[in-house]
């Protein structure tokens, strides 16, 4: 298999570890943004990267920490959007101007820039759309024209799609049409794909659901475009230590291999994750003969 | 180095191999090292339990691999890990080149594949010594874990010392999911353990309601973190009452240096920080600093004075 994408470069700086306190709190719709005063994780983020927070205080029996992509990190302070759903989630959207956090970060591999100018759409699930953010400032900062599509099953659901719309054409979808368009961010991208004259979409990057990175890398592939998604792999860590996150990745030299989301991810060439292998062990994973799998 | 941290003593071993502290990490639990790099002084640590390593590659298990418990979690990794020739090649380099002291977890599925890999770390730069992880399927025995046959376990650990380097000290890594750990311990011990790390993981099982299946790929998984501590504790303090010469070294749900002291207590003379490093990725040096002072605060000139006090 040839590939379209190269598997994306670690970060320039390790992470830090640091207890900081929440600068700023704002519901929006079904979630809430979180800023935090943390001035060593914001200087060194790129877009894509991820905080893994320790939820419930010291004593916490919620020993896991939960990993949220960054939505921005600026002037000293990171932002990320907390979808509350589990007792870790929902502890982090209760936390109020002046609690501190211990956080951890950033984390992950950047998304890989494309040659300046190269025109980008970027595809948003959920709350996924804030990790573009960064994204997006960084694609106009080099010149490229960005297309922004967001989608959500409803309007609450939606995230950024004003500070996308500063930086980017944005396109909105939901299930139940109560914003934008009604259907899927894939039926709007696909739309996108074929309406434009070829060449004026350069590369696709995304954020989201399972289902709609899977969708969207494979539409981004049948149309012959790399494609970047960052995963959204439960993590027990963030950093590297507890391979609870693999994925069945395509590496440089053709072979899969269980790769860490956290840190071989969370962004991937989309033409790389092996979607529909989630969740088994094909028998060309390197190491699966040892579990006993054999080839067919 | 604080100023309490000299005040105590915290010097301790792994059978005859002295490390400056005794706190380390737990294998599998800080992958081999160099994650931790960004948080931790890896030099200061008593040294890397470094994951696993069998003779060959392993994929290790389908995901979901991890679900949260209280106070601890339920993981069926499946020893994923890039076996010895991967091991050897950069994961104890790039160890031995800091000066990381490295306490080799080996594993198998047969006696001959854990001799066949301490004969392979015969010698190694940085090599402190081997943790022999005998809670793995015995092949040869329909799949009974070999930890809970003292007869299969003492097979491993004679086999593993009788090629291992004499300078690297044989711990053999035992499992709480036998009726009688003292009877293991005896027989491992005479099989030649230079002494015991204990313990690994509880099998355990969560069902999601939702889909009312196992929520785990590989269905049952081992239970770790804070929730077996009490466990833990129990068999530290049993083993060492048994045999108070024989070296331990403690884990299981340690998060505060006052769990490591309650394992200091029962007997064990250095601890591993496992799952609590998920939580907190300093904690290996946080529970060394926190069991330094707690020492001092209780008037121990040293670590070693207070190694089974709970027994007095
Ligand atoms: C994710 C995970 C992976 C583990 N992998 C290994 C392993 O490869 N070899 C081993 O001997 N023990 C392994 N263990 C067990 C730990 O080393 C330790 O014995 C156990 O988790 C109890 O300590 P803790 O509660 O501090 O984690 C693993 C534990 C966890 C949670
Ligand atoms: S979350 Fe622990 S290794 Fe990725």
């Amino acid at each position: 298999m040839t590939s379209l994408t190269s598997p994306a470069a670690r970060a320039a700086h390790p992470p830090v570890q640091r207890v900081v306190e929440v600068s700023g709190r704002r519901p929006v719709g079904a979630y809430v943004e979180l800023t935090l005063a943390a001035p060593e994780i914001a200087e060194r983020t790129e877009p894509g990267q991820f905080v893994a927070f320790a939820v419930g205080g010291p004593t916490s029996a919620h020993l896991l920490r939960r990993s949220i992509a960054i939505a921005g990190a600026a002037d000293g302070a990171v932002t990320v959007m907390v979808a509350p759903h589990g007792p870790g989630s929902t502890w982090l959207a209760g936390l109020q101007v002046g609690d501190t956090v211990d956080v951890v970060g950033p984390l992950g591999r950047p998304y890989p820039m494309p040659s300046d100018g190269t025109p980008a759409v970027l595809v948003g699930g959920g709350y996924g759309a804030a990790a573009l953010r960064g994204l997006a400032a960084r694609l106009r900062a080099a010149g490229s024209p960005v297309i922004a599509i967001c989608g959500a099953a409803s309007a609450d659901r939606l995230s950024s799609v004003d500070e996308l719309g500063e930086l980017a054409e944005v396109i909105v979808t939901t299930d139940d049409g109560s914003a934008g368009r009604q259907g899927r961010v894939t039926d709007a991208m696909a739309e996108l794909l074929t309406s434009r004259a070829p060449g004026q979409v350069g590369v696709v990057y995304a954020c989201g659901p399972m289902a709609m990175l899977r969708a969207v890398a494979e539409a981004a592939t049948t149309a012959g475009l790399p494609s970047y998604v960052a995963v959204e792999e439960s993590m027990a860590c963030g950093v590297g230590v507890c391979m609870t996150c693999v994925l069945p990745v395509v590496g440089e030299d053709g072979r899969t291999r269980f790769s860490r989301s956290c840190t071989d991810g969370p962004v991937f060439g989309g033409d790389r994750v092996r979607f529909a292998d989630v969740g088994t062990l094909p028998w060309d994973v390197v190491g699966a003969d040892a579990m006993g799998v054999v080839a067919p | 180095m604080t100023a309490l941290d000299t005040a105590v003593d915290m010097s301790t071993a792994l059978g005859a191999a002295p490390i400056p502290s005794p706190v380390l990490t737990a294998s599998g639990c800080s992958a081999n090292g160099a994650e931790l790099e960004p948080f931790v002084d890896l030099t200061a640590i008593g040294a890397v339990v470094t994951k696993s390593v069998q003779l060959w590659p392993r994929s290790g298990r389908p995901t979901p691999r991890m679900a949260e418990t209280p106070s601890g979690m339920l993981n069926s990794i499946g020893l994923q890990g890039p076996g010895i020739d991967g091991l050897l090649a950069d994961d104890l380099p790039w160890l031995a080149d800091r000066g990381v002291r490295a306490f080799v977890s080996i594993a198998g599925t047969r006696v001959e594949d854990f001799a066949a890999l301490a004969e392979r770390l015969r010698g190694v730069p940085g090599v402190l010594g081997l943790e022999v992880n005998i809670s793995c399927p015995n092949v040869e025995s329909r799949g009974e874990v070999f930890a809970c046959d003292p007869v299969a376990a003492s097979d491993v650990v004679s086999a593993v010392r009788a090629v291992a380097d004499p300078a690297q000290p044989v711990y053999a890594k035992l499992s709480p999911d036998v009726t009688d750990i003292v009877g293991v311990a005896r027989a491992v011990s005479a099989a030649g353990a230079d002494g015991l790390s204990m313990i690994n993981t509880l099998l355990g099982l969560v069902i999601d309601p939702d889909t009312m299946r196992p929520v785990l790929g590989g269905v049952t998984g081992g239970l770790s973190g804070p929730a077996i501590r009490p466990v833990a504790l129990r068999c530290v303090w049993q083993v060492h009452q048994a045999m108070p010469e024989v070296p331990i070294l403690g884990m299981g749900g340690i998060r505060s240096g006052l769990d490591a002291l309650q394992f200091v207590l029962a007997g064990a003379s250095a601890v591993s920080v496992g799952t609590a490093v998920f939580n907190d990725p300093s904690a290996v040096a946080r529970v060394h600093d926190e069991l330094a002072v707690a020492l001092a605060e209780r008037g121990f000139a040293s670590l070693r004075d207070a190694v089974g006090y709970a027994h007095r």
